[in-house]
């Protein structure tokens, strides 16, 4: 398919070397770009982290330097920082609730828009379908009344997470019923005659095998809600804030301290960064399997 | 979770599988299901759908459906966001954001949010998920790498961006001043002539990632054998690109626009943290203007109207995209389109 694929023939002690030395011009090219553009997309990235190893006077003399020497007193501050503990804590418990919703109503709504048939299915379907167009913040002020006032869950973890896994079902639905689709007719047929009922079918057999899509779904649902920020800002006290409000606020109060929003702003980005690349493999081949069906 | 913006969030990553599972809607069935059979067996199978669906419906219609109702209601009457509605003023509102040069003025950064979007992200994602598209070392670690941007959150992205950015102190300027290019003087976030392209530059960082990985998804579906059957007649790399990958990659990239056009449109987090809008309003959005009046002015009907309007551009653009372009992609008797020359 590649340049090294097309001229396999033409060179054929090419082969004998293992391929990853194999430093043809066409390929130095290719890794060339590949770097540049890593560097580019990186870049930042690494000047945050590598700025929270800085003092502000490093940073003041030489914006772009490497750290020297190197200090830990921003990341120190901010791991001994009450504050920021406690935004991770919020950050953590709305995710994980959402989530919670997210994949159990999903995975339940899913089921019978993919294997029961029934005269509104596709009705039901499509109204999450329209769902992926809306953004929140259409619905954010009736939303805020909603959750403030009706409710009375203003502030508190479950207030941000209900309508935060509201809006990611349709995305979930739209994932998961392909998924349940393709599990083959058969297993349910022998299910059928071993005595299940579609129930027992759902519990013993499907949520088992769905196991790939609920994590991808879930992974997505988590990653969401920890950058979430909008329903947070306008929903969340002081007390309660998460750390995309953590951060925001740091940066705005601390503007002139810029190591100190670095050091800040790197620790924030670690545990969605670390979660989504641990499980990007699989997120990855979830959403191949949606894509193509 | 947020909504799917450019691609905001993770979420519109994967609603890019929206139009996908649609043509799977008549395979589907039980095969448990009986025909028509007696009525009790008929009433358990209902009331096994209505304990299934219901708790993702109830909590979609309540959060979801049910504030976008409302923001209509609110929509038609003057409300300072207490008490009752009773101050109705009818279409007043709408015609005062259309008026609004605020409004319009958000809007067309909107659009050419959009448009840029599309216009540099397409060929610069393509041009890149081709290159990757090989068999070479290290391939998996290139393109994890390069969706790094993607998986931070806009306000995490936004604030490093926004020190990078600081006027002379900023890391941005350093770099500029090493290489003897002059940098303006209130920095590229407070100049105005400047600051929507500074935006804009962010934004296609920050996205370029979800492009590259949707692409190369598409590019695993290309058949092999097209490839050596195309090496067997002798062509070049740039024709096999040009003939065959790119065309088959069609639908990925129509899917790919429509993500991009939805985001564009609902672009919030990353304007409100780099420039909360400014300077003079030149990188606003629809959604901090409808956000900015709901919460500094607390002017709750005409945050409504504005809302109302950036839905109804969103569905009024989903629909026709879905009817001018996507619709060739769920036709499978229609002829592949050719490529372009």
């Amino acid at each position: 398919m590649s340049a090294t694929t097309l001229t396999r023939h033409a060179a054929p002690a090419a082969v004998r070397r293992p391929r990853r030395f194999d430093l043809k011009p066409s390929t130095a090219a290719v890794y060339f770009v590949a770097l540049v553009v890593v560097a580019l997309t990186l870049g930042p990235v690494i000047y945050g982290v590598l700025g929270g190893f800085r003092t502000n006077a490093q940073i003041a003399e030489n914006p772009a330097a490497l750290p020297h020497p190197w200090v830990l007193f921003n990341y120190t501050g901010v791991l001994t920082n009450p504050d920021f503990w406690r935004y991770a804590l919020n950050s953590t418990g709305i995710a994980v609730i959402t989530t919670a919703l997210v994949v159990i109503c999903g995975i339940m709504a899913a089921y019978p828009l993919a294997r029961y048939e029934f005269k509104y299915r596709e009705g039901v379907f499509m109204v999450f379908v329209v769902g992926l167009l809306f953004p929140a913040s259409v619905a954010i002020i009736p939303l805020f009344i909603l959750i403030t006032q009706n409710f009375h869950l203003g502030n508190t973890w479950i207030g941000i997470a209900l309508p935060q896994a509201a809006f990611a079902l349709p995305t979930t639905v739209v994932i998961l019923r392909p998924f349940l689709v393709a599990l083959p007719k058969e297993l349910e047929e022998a299910a059928q005659l071993d005595g299940a009922s579609r129930i027992g079918f759902f519990w013993r057999i499907l949520l088992p095998l769905s196991g790939p899509g609920m994590v991808t779904v879930g992974v997505l649902a988590f990653v969401g809600s920890w950058n979430a920020y909008l329903l947070p800002l306008l929903l969340l006290g002081p007390q309660n804030k998460t750390l995309p409000l953590g951060v925001a606020d740091f940066s705005s109060e601390h503007g002139s301290d810029t190591a100190g929003v670095f050091a800040f702003t790197s620790l924030a980005m670690i545990p969605a960064l670390v979660f989504f690349l641990a499980m990007q493999k699989r997120i990855v081949s979830g959403l191949q399997g949606a894509v193509k069906g | 979770m947020t909504t799917p913006r450019v691609a905001a969030s993770p979420a519109a990553f994967v609603s890019s599988a929206g139009p996908a599972p649609l043509a799977h809607a008549r395979v589907a069935g039980s095969g448990l299901g009986r025909r028509r059979g007696r009525s009790a067996a008929a009433w358990r199978k209902r009331a096994e759908i209505a304990f299934f669906v219901a708790p993702a419906l109830v909590l979609f219609l309540m959060f979801v459906v049910w504030p976008i109702i409302t923001a209509v209601q609110i929509s038609l009457y003057k409300w300072k966001g207490i008490g009752p509605l009773v101050d109705f003023v009818g279409l007043h509102n709408y015609v005062s954001v259309l008026t609004n040069q605020l409004f319009t003025d958000a809007l067309t950064h909107n659009l050419i949010i959009i448009v840029v979007s599309i216009a540099v992200q397409l060929p610069l994602g393509l041009g890149i998920a081709l290159l990757l598209n090989r068999k070479m070392w290290g391939q998996g670690l290139l393109r994890t790498l390069i969706f790094v941007p993607y998986v931070l959150s806009e306000v995490v992205a936004g604030v490093v961006w926004r020190q990078l950015l600081v006027p002379t102190y900023g890391g941005v300027d350093a770099i500029a001043r090493f290489l003897h290019i002059p940098t303006p003087q209130q920095g590229f976030l407070g100049t105005p002539d400047i600051a929507l392209w500074t935006v804009l530059f962010v934004l296609t960082w920050k996205y370029l990632g979800l492009a590259v990985i949707l692409f190369l998804a598409g590019l695993q579906g290309v058949p092999e054998d097209l490839y050596e059957a195309a090496q067997l007649d002798g062509a070049s790399w740039w024709q096999v690109q040009r003939k065959i990958t790119v065309p088959l990659l069609g639908p990925t990239v129509r899917t790919w626009a429509f993500l991009s056009m939805i985001g564009s449109l609902q672009i919030f987090d990353m304007v409100w943290i780099l420039t909360g809008g400014g300077p003079i309003g030149r990188t606003s959005t629809m959604a901090t203007f409808l956000i900015y009046q709901g919460t500094k002015s607390q002017a709750f009907g005409i945050a409504s109207a504005a809302s109302v309007i950036l839905f109804v551009i969103a569905l009024v653009l989903a629909v026709a995209y879905q009817q001018l372009v996507l619709r060739r992609d769920t036709r499978p008797d229609q002829p592949r389109r050719k490529a372009k020359r």
